[in-house]
């Protein structure tokens, strides 16, 4: 058994876990924070993708003792910081990027975590695809999936561009 | 279209700010006090007799509740799972169904047939538990494949079916098809093999079983597509409980294509272990668990004939297939390939003769029912590649040869049973061949060639039959259950609306698309309208969600409900303004006198319908109408697929170029969702003729695609943006117009690949999945043949 303690979601929260307990085992159980998913066994779907220490990761590839001390963001709190959502949800629904919801969390943390990695605006259709070799969707066809993360990129592009024009 | 919300409008769908922010709720993220976890014992061969199993090892841990058997299960009066669509073989005799107990009692008979259930506190103390226990197994030989399963010899899984053989059926006249044949100017022989598929939903199944000792009643969250058809089978057929004692519900399911109609041997074992152990018993499939257990799909192996006189019209079509149904009949086994498919194979062309004769066969393999199209895509691809290596044999043109051949006369007898209602074949071929610009086809082949690739466009004109079903009908072929459609409209006292419907949302945007209709009617806003689904304690009788069933039926259904609610509100509308029944209309929210300028709000008239302080005389107070819809035919949505590919001769790797869509589905409520319908199914296609395949090792029946590192699902970078576009005809058949959408894509791209990919290369000698190994193959194969001559 390990205790880890970590923040999710801006809360810290200390528990002891089985050494084998993955994170999306702990999110889910422990936490109820079942918005993160698992559809394999083998880090393949990409349903269960979260932030951890910003950056995206598969949470049934990493032990919750591992994440000891780190800070994860989960579906639930993707909208912090946001009136209303996040520009990714957002779109996701205006461009009909989702059907049965169950990899859309997992979809929009991958979305939302490509624009940090290429910089808003800087998506194009052919490295949105190839970046979503780690997530798997059934229903879409993925053609309003790729819609809806550029049109978020692009989004996300032009209220930086707002910010920044404020800031100066 | 009023408002931009009603029947037409794109709307963004009600039901997805639950969905973007993590607050879906889905079987596995049920929880009740008192819950356990369960771990199923599957067996590790094909085939083999069970001597027994030692339970103690896995009894003795700490957390274990218990390890329940199938003789524990037997003893207790549960139920073999059956096959509910009595198909007969053409001599007559019944279908020979195998015993299927939902845990094995005396023989397993595929890799991952249930032997035990463990339950335990958590979900890894029951994995471990599951390891340990032992089951004495006495293996014996196993078969895959279907042909091989009928040859001499081979081993025996039933002995209800003599040579696995489960029925020997036929449809059409063969004296007459071989006679059409024998005079025809030209034949066209075709093999043809529909490779097997598993539909991976991405929830994997879960079932949450909960015995109530007090009330003697049982409630069981799951992973299903018919929630009331689960009922009625597992109370009538199962024995698990009386309806009135046992509750299913289907909360957010996580897409289903089929694999979640079926009721499978864990749920019911989950509620049968709840009531033994005295917990709450939770089970959630691994995906290899769902790759061992989901009903696969497809598997068929055919022969085609066809015949053309010397104009190049059809003169019959005989075809033979073997059809894989696996080591079980499931529930809806025997009707997928034989009335969803044999019924479909005059296809979009007037076929004066047809003969099919279906076998079906059981392997040592997962049980095989219905996936997305369901007995249309093995139909569609086998009348699709014949129609196109026809064309290649008379040298005509593919586009050409079908264009002779459409029928253009509605409605349209076939000689297998089908009617076609309406259909214009030739404005989907039109508006598919001008989209990806056909006639200058050759000048992109040329620069094509020029960079030293293969390029090739291939097209399919899929028809298939939809809105199951006419219960009169598929219960004359054999059909255990009716295949209506059930609603009730309830109009709140404050006029807000909610209607239950027997149709299941998992993925199709019902919650939206069903409110644009009662916002069509009504001209309430969509937030006052909530659409209720999925809780056979809280919803009437209903059918499920398949078959592209749920706008066509589902709908119809509700139509049929607003009509009876419409009348009523007129009723006490009239009263109350003082005016005529007949001069009642209904716009925009409000209840108006024609002609004049006294309107009565809605929220008003429901207000008097409830405080029934001054009704019309004799009228019943409160406005509730419930309305059950029978179909009078299929529906027929149909359309022209065009794909055009390029492929590197090196590697073999083929790259979809473009994929034009070209479809009737009739009316449509909602252009973004059924779009998005489309944009799924070709996915499914693309990934069948591309990549899927389930393989079992031939020699020891194991699965060796059981994960998602062996099975190769269609990722964001195997397909291109789709063109999309719609030609309607209106469905006579239903009250709006409606084909339905849901299972096309997945039945008019594989064959508009493939057409695609054999145009590149010269050769028709590539299979599904067409992997780039197999192209590469074909290329050198067709090269070496060339070189010989």
């Amino acid at each position: 058994m390990s205790e880890v303690t970590l923040v999710v979601n801006g809360r810290k929260v200390k528990r002891v876990v089985e050494d084998r307990t993955l994170l999306v085992h702990f999110l889910r159980d422990e936490l109820d924070l079942t918005g993160t998913h698992v559809g394999c066994d083998t880090a393949q779907c990409g349903t269960c993708v979260v932030q951890m220490d910003g950056k995206a990761v598969k949470s049934c590839s990493i032990l919750a003792a591992q994440a000891d001390g780190s800070e994860v963001v989960t579906i639930e709190a993707a909208d912090s910081g946001y009136d209303d959502l996040h520009p990714m949800q957002k779109a996701f629904k205006e461009y009909h990027g989702l059907q049965c919801g169950f990899c859309t969390p997992g979809m929009i943390m991958a979305g939302i975590d490509m624009v940090r990695r290429y910089g808003p605006g800087n998506l194009d259709e052919a490295t949105v695809r190839q970046n979503l070799e780690g997530n798997i969707c059934r229903c879409t066809g993925y053609h309003n999936i790729v819609k809806a993360i550029l049109a978020a990129s692009d989004e996300m592009a032009k209220s930086d561009t707002q910010l920044n024009e404020a800031a100066e | 279209m009023s408002e931009g919300q009603g029947i037409g409008a794109s709307v963004a769908r009600k039901e997805d700010k639950r969905f973007i922010t993590g607050l879906g709720r889905y079987t596995d993220d049920m929880k009740v006090p008192g819950m356990m976890h369960a771990a199923f014992v599957r067996s590790p061969h094909a085939h083999a007799k069970v001597n027994g199993v030692d339970k103690s090892a896995a009894l003795e841990m700490d957390g274990v509740i218990d390890v329940l058997i199938g003789p524990e299960l037997k003893a207790d009066g549960i139920g073999d799972l059956i096959c509910g669509w009595a198909v007969s073989s053409k001599d007559g005799s019944p279908m020979n169904m195998g015993a299927w107990s939902p845990l094995a009692t005396d023989t397993v008979r595929h890799v991952g047939n249930p032997v035990a259930i463990v339950v335990a506190e958590t979900r890894d103390i029951a994995l471990d538990a599951a390891e340990r226990v032992m089951v004495d197994y006495d293996p014996l030989p196993a078969v895959t494949d279907a042909v091989d399963a009928l040859s001499d010899g081979a081993p025996q899984l039933h002995p209800e079916a003599a040579n696995n053989l489960i029925f020997d059926w036929e449809i059409g006249e063969e004296q007459a098809t071989d006679d059409a044949l024998a005079g025809a100017a030209h034949v066209v022989e075709v093999d043809i093999r529909n490779n097997r598929l598993s539909p991976n939903p991405m929830e994997p199944r879960a079932a949450l079983g909960h015995y109530n000792k007090a009330e003697d009643h049982y409630t069981v969250w799951t992973t299903s597509q018919n929630p009331h058809v689960a009922r009625l089978v597992m109370s009538a057929f199962y024995n698990v409980a009386p309806e009135n004692k046992l509750r299913v519900i289907a909360p957010d399911v996580g897409g289903g294509f089929g694999a979640k109609i079926y009721i499978y041997p864990e749920e019911i074992v989950c509620l049968w272990a709840s009531k033994r152990t005295g917990v709450p018993v939770k089970w959630v499939a691994t995906r290899t668990e769902a790759f061992m257990t989901d009903a696969h799909g497809r598997d068929h192996t055919s022969t085609a004939k066809i015949g053309f006189d010397a104009d190049h019209k059809i003169v019959g079509l005989k075809v033979e297939t073997v059809a894989n149904l696996g080591a079980y009949m499931s529930l809806f086994s025997s009707a997928t390939p034989t009335y969803l498919y044999a019924t479909l194979l005059s296809g979009q062309y007037n076929i004066p003769n047809i003969h099919a004769n279906v076998k079906t066969v059981y392997t040592n393999t997962v049980p095989v029912d219905a996936y997305r199209g369901a007995g249309r895509p093995e139909a569609t691809y086998l009348v699709e590649r014949t129609m196109t290596q026809a064309a290649r044999q008379l040298g005509v043109d593919p586009a050409e040869l079908r264009r002779k051949n459409f029928i253009r006369e509605f409605p349209h007898q076939t000689p297998v049973i089908m009617n076609y209602d309406t259909g214009d074949f030739e404005a989907s071929l039109d508006a598919a061949t001008e989209a990806i610009d056909y006639k200058n086809f050759e000048s992109r082949r040329q620069e094509s060639r020029n960079r030293g690739k293969l390029r090739g466009i291939g097209m399919s004109c899929y028809i298939e039959a939809c809105g199951i079903a006419p219960s009169a009908a598929v219960g004359s072929l054999g059909a255990g259950v009716g295949l209506w459609e059930s609603a009730e409209v309830r109009v709140n006292a404050a006029g807000t609306i909610e209607v239950l419907t027997g149709s299941h949302s998992h993925g199709q945007g019902h919650e939206t698309t069903f409110a644009q209709l009662v916002h069509e009617r009504l001209g309430l806003p969509l937030d006052q309208v909530n659409i209720v689904h999925g809780d056979t304690d809280v919803v009437q009788m209903g059918m499920g969600t398949y078959g592209s069933r749920s706008g066509a039926v589902g709908m119809s259904a509700i139509v049929k409900a607003l009509d009876k609610v419409e009348a009523k509100a007129k009723k006490i509308a009239a009263h109350l303004l003082e005016a005529d029944e007949g001069d009642i209309e209904i716009e925009n929210g409000e209840l108006k006198v024609a002609g004049t300028d006294k309107t009565l709000p809605w929220f008003q008239m429901a207000l008097g319908a409830y405080t029934a302080h001054n009704l019309p005389d004799g009228l019943e107070p409160g406005l509730k109408e419930t309305a059950f819809y029978d179909p009078t035919n299929f529906t027929f949505p149909a359309g022209c697929y065009i794909c055009e590919v390029e492929i590197d001769p090196e590697t073999g790797k083929t790259e979809i170029l473009r994929f034009v869509a070209a479809d009737d589905f009739g009316n449509i409520i909602n252009p973004m969702i059924v779009e998005g319908q489309v944009h799924g199914g070709l996915t499914q296609g693309i990934g069948q003729a591309l990549l899927e395949g389930v393989h079992y090792d031939a020699d020891s029946g194991q699965l060796i695609t059981a994960s998602y590192m062996d099975y190769c699902m269609p990722r964001a970078d195997n397909v291109p943006m789709f063109e999309v576009s719609h030609q309607t005809t209106p469905c006579p058949g239903n009250p709006l117009g409606i084909k339905g959408c849901g299972e096309a894509g997945a039945i008019g791209s594989p064959p508009a690949v493939i057409n695609a990919i054999t145009d590149a290369i010269g050769t028709e000698a590539v299979t599904m999945p067409a992997t780039p190994m197999k192209v590469w193959q074909a290329i050198r194969g067709a090269a070496m043949a060339q070189a010989a001559e």
